[in-house]
């Protein structure tokens, strides 16, 4: 059943190596992306709260496909961005994904973080801020911290959709596992073996991801 | 022009080192309910100022308003001789100088009963951590939970975790120590080793002001009891005269419903 699978033809883990790296990199970018985000949209500054706001909103709601794409179009091909990749477009464009993902997955850790700030009891804050502590001290030493342990299981939720979000990339030519499975549909005419393959690579990506951060997530609950 | 009018704008501008805290007709509204109306008070170094009242009289917004985790709409509170900043770091490097004590103790769960109280001098006086950390398990060992220094707060009853929130205060060395209801949240058998904490406390000289509803401390530890009711301050007394000669009628009548059991 699975005799279309040359493996000397068809760089199966190399495609599934390039899906975690982007997998990977969006993530810690869309981590810290998205906190900044958060500490934004709590801040006593007015303008900083409206720029998070405007921005999750606008990122949010544009179509995966429409970002990835416009980074490609728009930053690349336009505004003739490099994004310090010289050597190759296969570079240039697996940056550029990442840039997309990051764009549009910080939203969603800014507003799980944001639901997780929300669970710290306003109490937290004022003793913090009675103890003379300024308001990033606060944030980053009380508030965050806490905010953080309650939203492991929403965070690992957007990271196993980060994870399988990955293969939008496909449409700008980054060689991860979508493309290649494109590739080999083409090639194979065997759909459904070849479906039931990357469905299951993808469940191998994520599956332990899930688990283990359920795990954590157990682990760093705040008891109060 | 006489010498006289002069004088006593001298004193206006730079009052007495002595007056700690002084409130000048402090008003705030909670939209419609005019909270604190009017309020006048000082209290000077070393004073204990005990306030009780009736819920929703204003008492704990009155503590809050101090090192202003409530802001007021006019009036102005000095403190030791300079007015209360607005906002930013001015206003973070006065409430350094004022301790305060929460009703629901408000310790910082992710962190160990150790370093809830070494945070402050570390991050804000900018304090050497070893230090900081030796200071810290003295003044544990101090109001007497010293044992307990390794552990997270939730693993300590009620009257420990407040018990590290004062330790936790103290370690900034504050000139005045705010105490909203410090006891209304724990069980009964558990007040008494609270209020030794601050009995002992006032006896050492600290500024204290206290709003509680514990008659007994009142009466024992205070200099001065002042009454709320309202959002206005009603009487301003000795806490011997207070308890047993009031003299206003809703005093009388709020006396007569706590102590009649």
């Amino acid at each position: 059943m699975f005799d279309f699978l040359d493996l000397d033809r068809y760089d199966l883990f190399g495609a599934f190596w390039t899906t975690v790296q982007l997998t990977v990199l969006s993530g810690i970018g869309s981590l810290i992306w998205g906190t900044i985000l958060a500490a934004m949209r709590v801040s006593p500054v007015p303008i900083m709260r409206a720029f998070g706001t405007v921005y999750v909103h606008v990122f949010r709601n544009t179509p995966l496909t429409l970002i990835i794409v416009a980074c490609s179009q728009l930053l690349a091909y336009t505004l003739g961005m490099t994004m310090w990749a010289d050597f190759g477009t296969q570079s240039l464009s697996f940056r550029l994904a990442v840039l997309g993902f990051v764009l549009y997955t910080s939203t969603f850790v800014c507003e799980a973080l944001r639901s997780g700030i929300n669970t710290v009891p306003v109490g937290q804050a004022e003793a913090a801020r009675a103890l003379g502590l300024s308001f990033t001290q606060v944030l980053t030493l009380i508030v965050l911290p806490q905010a953080f342990r309650a939203v492991v299981a929403p965070l690992a939720n957007v990271l196993i959709a980060l994870t399988k979000n990955t293969t939008v990339a496909a449409a700008i030519g980054v060689a991860e596992a979508a493309l290649l499975m494109r590739d080999m549909i083409e090639q194979e005419a065997q759909l459904v073996p070849i479906a039931i393959l990357f469905a299951f690579g993808f469940i191998v990506l994520t599956l332990p991801t899930g688990l283990f951060l359920g795990w954590v997530a157990k682990r760093a609950a705040v008891k109060r | 022009m006489s010498e006289v009018p002069l004088a006593k704008e001298a004193a206006d501008a730079a009052p007495p080192a002595e007056d700690l805290v002084v409130l000048d007709k402090v008003n705030k509204h909670f939209g419609a309910l005019h909270v604190l109306q009017d309020i006048n008070l000082t209290i000077k170094r070393g004073e204990v100022v005990v306030v009780i009242g009736p819920s929703g009289s204003g008492k704990s917004t009155l503590c809050r308003a101090i090192n202003r985790l409530e802001t007021i709409d006019d009036g102005s509170i000095t403190i030791d001789g300079r007015p209360l900043p607005e906002e930013g770091r001015e206003l973070a490097r006065l409430r350094a100088d004022v301790g305060m004590v929460f009703q629901s103790f408000n310790l910082f769960p992710h962190r160990t009963v150790l370093d809830n109280v070494a945070l402050g001098p570390i991050k804000v006086r900018g304090q050497d951590k070893s230090l900081a950390r030796t200071r810290a398990q003295a003044l544990l060992d101090r109001v007497g939970v010293g044992n307990q220094a390794g552990k997270y707060p939730a693993q300590l009853s009620g009257g420990q975790q407040q018990r590290v929130a004062i330790a936790r205060a103290l370690a900034m060395e504050p000139k005045v120590m705010l105490f909203d209801e410090p006891t209304s949240a724990l069980d009964p058998e558990m007040i008494n080793e609270v209020l030794e904490v601050m009995q002992q406390l006032a006896r050492e000289g600290m500024t204290m002001v206290v709003v509680t509803h514990e008659m007994g401390f009142a009466r024992s530890a205070a200099n001065r009891v002042v009454f709320m009711a309202d959002g206005r301050i009603v009487e301003e007394a000795d806490p011997h005269q207070f308890f047993d000669n009031p003299r206003s009628d809703r005093a009388k009548d709020f006396l007569s419903k706590i102590l009649a059991h």
